[in-house]
């Protein structure tokens, strides 16, 4: 269609009047210094998170932080690169090595893992917006059943394995394109997108953070990385009494409970009969999920533009539909052999089938180690939060009667400091 | 209980050392700059997607007018309806939708068109006249003063002939060159 310049109606010369031609404005992008105010920024609200709610333990700072980066991260940044989207970048980065990451990208993917290596999930607390945007709308908690919430917390897995598996073959980001609170942060979008927005907003004022429990991608990989941490949020500052407040006090079902005095130290038969089946479930339950990975590889597939278009001009071909599409009127024009395109679509197909196979896998490990870690709870001599789910939002502290004394000494310790001047 | 401490460092040195070898790698082909959306005017065939597929109301994408390759002409393809009833400003006469072209005489017979570009939605009605009859002035840009820059451009994911991809940030526009398709 691009017809070669200056052909058809030579330019004038304006001899009579001498104009001059205007030129062409550019108006810049976003200075590139801001994306490194941006990292800077993260850095600072990590830190600021970490300490927060290791060692000031205040459930109303986290609150002003998660505040700040909402505004910060969501309404001033328009929500976008965030960690969670990142995971499509760097996935891309690794598979395609023509893809230069931007630099943003690859920092807001690894420093909130990194933080959670050894302090647990602080960027969940605090530091994502979307997190603290649900997180301040929880007004009167639920509590989920156990299997529901068990089940639920699944699916962030799946959409974890899938987001992986369409940034790995196509480039294509689903996780940008389904974020339900990007389009309210920018305050423009699609009216399916934003609706879901509002309606997980709705959701998150009686269930705790809907998103980032049961859908998350970056959830799983923080609670990966949190599950090994060094040191993370611990609900009571001293010796636990059991009293189990906390427990009431969590809205996202995060903190174990202490085993209670009438169960056996060592597992009992009954539980390694069940821990022993399971496992020897494990390699069938990952096969299962092989299988139904190569299956689904084939749609999957189709959201490649390249094998859609394939199947388009197959239609065409062979006379099925009469009329064409933007993208195959413009295949045509080019000229390019569709055997070529049918080859390229074929190879596509192939990657599609082979992400999806190890997505199913993964999935497949994923469920049958709930089985296996389901059959057996660990002997806890006091409650704690889980290492996996605890998004250290510092509710809990509040409700624990040792952290109450805590407070009290340190508020006599620091009264007497007042009066006076000088300690004690 | 020692022992699951033990394997919980362990595991956190490797998932430290590992992720740290996978940032190190990545950062050294980490683009220095940052990158930008931007079409590219040789391969796009103005099919209008970009008016509706922005993530914005109102389209980052809009039409920019290259005035050094422009004919000035007075039945100007990109300005007027294919057939119009005369060849001045009437709305009747008009291709863009939302006006958002200026005519302007310049001289006998010659005359410059601007683009308003509050106005323009950018649909690509111009830039489809203007190519396929004129020199091909009128052409599709993504403006920066309005990108969001998305990380997945729902404008790039919808083109059907994948003229949009990322520029590096210092050179964020494709204009057309006197010199044609480099």
């Amino acid at each position: 269609m691009a017809a070669p310049i200056n052909q058809r109606f030579p330019p004038p010369q304006f001899t009579e009047t001498g104009h001059q031609m205007p030129h062409l404005t550019a108006p810049p992008p976003r200075a590139g210094a801001l994306d490194y105010l941006d990292i800077a920024v993260l850095f600072a609200c990590l830190a600021l998170a970490t300490w927060i709610v290791l060692r000031r333990r205040e459930r109303r700072e986290v609150v002003l932080l998660g505040l700040f980066s909402l505004v910060y991260f969501g309404f001033w940044r328009n929500g976008c690169i965030c960690a969670i989207g990142s995971i499509q970048n760097i996935t891309q980065a690794l598979f395609d090595p023509a893809y230069a990451i931007p630099l943003t990208a690859l920092v807001f993917g690894v420093l909130p893992l990194f933080f959670a290596l050894f302090f647990g999930r602080v960027f969940c607390a605090a530091v994502c917006p979307h997190g603290a945007f649900q997180d301040v709308m929880l007004l009167r908690p639920v509590r989920l059943p156990v299997w529901l919430e068990h089940g639920l917390r699944l699916l962030a897995y799946l959409y974890l394995g899938l987001a992986v598996v369409f940034a790995a073959t196509g480039g294509s980001y689903i996780i940008c394109r389904y974020d339900p609170f990007v389009q309210i942060f920018r305050l423009t979008g699609s009216l399916t997108m934003i609706l879901t927005g509002v309606i997980f907003l709705l959701m998150s004022t009686f269930i705790g953070r809907p998103y980032c429990r049961f859908l998350c991608p970056y959830g799983v990989l923080l609670g990966l990385a949190g599950s090994v941490s060094r040191w993370r949020a611990r609900i009571t500052p001293d010796k636990c009494t059991l009293c189990r407040r906390c427990q009431d006090a969590c809205p996202f079902n995060a903190i174990n409970r202490a085993t209670p005095r009438n169960v056996p130290a060592e597992a009992t038969p009954q539980e390694k009969h069940t821990l022993l089946l399971r496992s020897a479930l494990l390699p069938l339950v990952v096969g299962a999920g092989v299988w139904f990975g190569g299956l689904a590889g084939t749609s999957l597939a189709r959201d490649h533009r390249t094998v859609a278009l394939a199947e388009r001009v197959q239609l065409e071909a062979s006379g099925a539909v009469t009329d064409t599409t933007d993208a195959s009127a413009a295949f045509h024009a080019e000229g390019t052999p569709p055997e070529k395109l049918f080859a390229e679509a074929q190879a596509l197909i192939a990657r599609y089938v082979f992400a999806g196979r190890l997505c199913g896998a993964w999935i497949g490990l994923v469920v049958a180690l709930k089985l296996i870690t389901l059959a057996w709870r660990p002997r806890r001599p006091e409650f704690e939060t889980d290492a996996v789910r605890c998004v250290a939002c510092a509710r809990c502290f509040d409700y624990c009667p040792q952290e109450q004394k805590r407070r009290q000494a340190l508020k006599a310790k620091n009264g007497v400091m007042g009066q006076n001047g000088v300690l004690e | 209980m020692k022992r699951r401490a033990f394997f919980s460092g362990l595991a956190r040195v490797a998932a430290v050392l590992g992720l740290g070898g996978l940032a190190g790698r990545l950062a050294r082909r980490a683009q220095a700059g940052h990158t930008v959306w931007q079409i590219d005017p040789w391969k796009c065939t103005a099919c209008g997607k970009c008016a509706t597929e922005c993530v914005l109301e109102l389209s980052a994408a809009k039409c920019v007018q290259f005035y050094d390759i422009c004919g000035y002409c007075d039945f100007c393809t990109g300005y007027f309806e294919p057939q119009p009833n005369k060849l001045n400003t009437g709305a009747e006469n008009q291709l863009c939708p939302t006006g958002a072209i200026d005519r302007k005489f310049i001289e006998d017979p010659y005359y410059e068109y601007s683009i308003n570009e509050p106005l323009c939605v950018g649909c690509g009605k111009c830039v489809k006249g203007c190519t396929l009859f004129g020199n091909g002035s009128f052409h599709l840009q993504i403006r920066h003063d309005r990108c969001l820059n998305c990380n997945e451009c729902s404008i790039a994911r919808a083109c059907p002939v994948e003229a949009i991809h990322r520029v590096p940030a210092s050179k964020p526009y494709l204009f057309k060159t006197l010199e044609g398709k480099k």
